[in-house]
């Protein structure tokens, strides 16, 4: 290889292998040691650069960017406290299964273990938060390398990769190798293919269930879109309940006859009991996360179980399943559909008719419902009224984390995967508003609404800077409680009831916040003003930070209490009256 | 149904673990790269699995594959979530677990073998005794003066650890062991 064409220098391969892998935006956050790199963005048009105001929210960007467009995310942090920065949402981006290639700049290879300035061991520290990272040390191998990260980022299930680049590296001039030609890792070869023989067992034994339900979790929305529409395909067919984690929301339709909502900690009775009463599961794509499953010993006692994972280690980790089928959800549920097609006899309606009839019970439960008020904001009346609004329209759902956030996946209704982005497994505060910027850069025209609280949305509050700078419209909906909403409810359930710094003393004026950055801001504290207070946030062109102020002392329920299981749910009707009215003494009321 | 009247004021559903704990050998054949014993190490103590014993060196030097030896302790569960855990490393190309192959093979454990150089000073009779007791165990003699001796043994470890014990008081003041090498009897390979 010595044409001449393909010598350059590492700068120049980084911003090659990137545009050569299909990348068209960048997040990132300039420094030292990546200047070389930002001198290549200068003199190039291919790829856009999003400067962010930190390097947390460059990652959290590129995973909103990620998630909501199925490719793969970019980062771009300097040595140091660029790298160390940008660990959260690395970690973050592991646990949610979110392709990510972080790459980072590094002092040169002369310096490093020398303490140099903005040092730090970046391959060391990133690790354990990574799928696989690497330090480069030759300029040669530098392309080979950042495709190789991104085969690995988005193949098996997804994760976030780094790719540690010495200033001397990007300096020195080497051979560029085109993808396809770079050598690939033998160790890493995700197997797609389910075993037939397991899934030839699972149809018969989803044929056989009186009881059945399926258990879906974002393996289904990462798998991409044929997946989502082969799990609805399974349920039209089958006729079986179906139930999502927090992360698979929109694989199958909210408004489908067979949705029975999300499960787990905050999700629906019917969800959790159908889960506990079960004869047979069939987990896609989900991993049996503690928020899901309640006390492991009491998880769905009599049920047998089907577990579809890309991820050989989330078989059998926290749950024993009976049937493990190990594969990429569409390339094994293209399987089962065909197979129970094929079926000589398909199970008749009878056969799971006194489950139906079980589940419309639950259901008449209605253990979303709250208390609607007239004078304040119910906070789930404003999610409710805000997915109304949206309706039609092409919207994209961003989070921060607490009791906001479940609020809105029990009471936002999604109809599409890719329109749902969260933190589910870290539980990352201050995810949502650079999420949705990361979204609005990959949906200029979608109206992207990021639910927050009102101690998560100051987490990553810089990043309205960048939201302006890119004319990104995204809409920040804070349901201000002043509290940290989701703290001060375990302190009430479990701590006797010391609300404990849960208390946002110090509120800033949102509306001028807002208006400070170059923002607009709105405020409303009025039921009956909301619905034109949305339409309104709705359509400006800016962004908006819009200070809801909601019931301050309302809880999120129902809810499994820590050590409980499914069928020990603690329901609206039986915990709000007692638990919020024995929660807050009078010197905490005047306070509120 | 009161959650707050509950005994355990925790947020995580903690279970007491009641099944039995196993010693297993696994053999790990990585890339080797600058970084894989890192993550295999990393994994270990990130997770909160034991390490009883671990050797690594180069076995295909062409190929640049290195294999890991780790002898650790776990309930038949977690010993099944550490191998499937190794596999998820990228440069990890093949985890067997020895101990389980070599039951599945009807023999009772895999070959486990340690290497161990002592170094042991003294006078007089100790001296006699220490070459006795070299030879009823089968070890060299590597190194000597009139004060100490050099030995290298090579075998179980509990063979080892017997070996040591004994030695002590005859003026035993240094023990290097590799830790263990292991591979299943029989003609398959790996």
């Amino acid at each position: 290889m010595t044409d001449s064409n393909n010598q350059m220098t590492g700068a120049e391969i980084v911003l090659r292998a990137l545009k050569d892998n299909g990348v068209e935006h960048i997040f990132g956050y300039p420094g030292g040691a990546v200047l070389p790199i930002y001198d290549e963005i200068f003199q190039q048009d291919d790829i856009q650069h999003i400067l962010v105001r930190h390097e947390q929210g460059a990652g959290h960007a590129a995973e909103g960017y990620a998630r909501s467009t199925g490719k793969v995310g970019v980062m771009l942090v300097t040595s140091g406290p660029g790298a160390t920065n940008a660990v959260t949402p690395l970690q973050d981006a592991l646990m949610d299964s979110v392709p990510l290639v972080c790459i980072s700049g590094q002092v040169p290879t002369t310096l490093i273990g020398s303490d140099a300035f903005q040092e730090c061991d970046t391959v060391g520290i990133t690790r354990p938060c990574t799928k696989h990272n690497w330090l480069v040390k030759d300029v040669n191998e530098l392309a080979g390398i950042i495709h190789e990260a991104f085969r690995i980022a988005q193949t098996g299930r997804p994760g976030p990769v780094v790719v540690d680049v010495p200033k001397d590296i990007q300096f020195a001039t080497g051979t560029y190798t085109p993808p396809g030609q770079a050598p690939v890792n033998k160790s890493y070869a995700p197997k797609l293919q389910g075993d037939m023989k397991a899934i030839q067992a699972a149809v018969e034994l989803m044929a056989t269930a009186k009881r059945p339900v399926l258990y879906t979790g974002g393996g289904v929305v990462n798998s991409g879109p044929e997946a989502s529409r082969l799990l609805r395909e399974l349920v039209e067919l089958t006729d079986f309940p179906i139930t999502s984690t927090l992360m698979g929301l929109g694989a199958y339709p909210a408004s489908g006859k067979n949705w029975l909502g999300m499960l787990g900690m905050h999700g629906s009775y019917e969800a959790n009991m159908a889960m506990h009463d079960c004869d047979v599961m069939v987990c896609i794509g989900a991993r049996f996360d503690d928020r899901i499953t309640g006390r492991i010993n009491a998880f769905s006692p009599n049920s047998r179980k089907i577990h579809i994972d890309i991820d050989p280690s989330s078989i059998n980790k926290n749950v024993r399943v009976d049937i493990p089928i190990l594969g990429d959800v569409a390339t094994v549920l293209e399987d089962i559909v065909r197979l129970w097609r094929a079926l000589p006899k398909k199970p008749e309606k009878s056969q799971t008719q006194e489950w139906r009839e079980s589940i419309q019970r639950w259901r008449a439960r209605k253990s979303f419902a709250y208390k609607p008020s007239n004078d304040v904001i119910m906070p789930q009346y404003a999610i409710e009224r805000l997915y109304e609004q949206s309706k039609g329209r092409k919207t994209f759902v961003t989070t921060e984390v607490g009791q906001h956030q479940m609020w809105a996946a029990q009471f936002f209704g999604f109809e599409e995967p890719n329109r749902w982005m969260t933190s589910g497994g870290l539980g990352t505060m201050g995810y949502g508003l650079p999420a949705a910027i990361g979204v609005q850069v990959a949906h200029p025209d979608a109206l992207v609404i990021d639910i927050a609280g009102d101690a998560s949305i100051q987490m990553c509050i810089q990043e309205m800077s960048c939201a302006i700078q890119y004319n990104l419209p995204v809409k920040i909906f804070i349901l201000n409680n002043q509290y940290m909403g989701m703290v001060r409810q375990w302190q009430q359930l479990l701590h006797g009831n010391r609300l404990s710094n849960s208390y946002t003393e110090a509120m800033p004026d949102f509306v001028k916040l807002a208006e400070a950055y170059g923002a607009v801001g709105m405020y409303c504290d009025d039921p009956k003003e909301l619905d034109g207070k949305i339409e309104e946030m709705i359509a400006v062109k800016k962004p908006v930070i819009f200070d809801c102020r909601v019931a301050n002392l309302a809880n999120c329920f129902p809810m499994i209490p820590s050590g409980k299981a499914h069928n020990e749910m603690l329901l609206p009707d039986e915990a709000t009256d007692e638990a919020v009215a024995t929660a807050i003494d009078a010197k905490g009321r005047q306070l509120v | 149904m009161n959650a707050h009247q509950q005994a355990t004021g925790s947020a995580y559903f903690i279970a007491p673990e009641t099944a039995k704990v196993e010693n297993h050998t696994l053999s790990v054949l990585v890339n080797n790269e600058p970084g894989v014993l890192a993550r295999v190490i990393g994994l270990f103590s990130g997770r909160g699995y034991n390490i009883e014993s671990l050797t690594v060196s180069e076995t295909e030097h062409e190929a640049h594959l290195s294999r890991i030896t780790i002898v650790t302790r776990g309930t038949p569960s977690v010993l099944e979530q550490i191998k499937a855990q190794l596999e998820r490393i990228v440069p990890v190309h093949r985890v067997v677990d020895l101990t389980v192959r070599a039951k599945d093979l009807g023999q009772e454990r895999p070959i486990e073998r340690e290497v161990a150089l002592i170094k042991v000073v003294g006078s007089g009779e100790h001296r006699a005794e220490t070459l006795r007791l070299a030879d009823a165990f089968q070890a060299k003699v590597v190194d000597a003066t009139v004060e100490h001796f050099v030995l290298e043994i090579t075998g179980k470890s509990s063979k080892i650890d017997q070996f040591v014990a004994i030695l002590k008081p005859l003026g035993l003041i240094e023990i290097c062991r590799t830790g263990i090498a292991a591979m299943n009897r029989g003609p398959q390979g790996m």
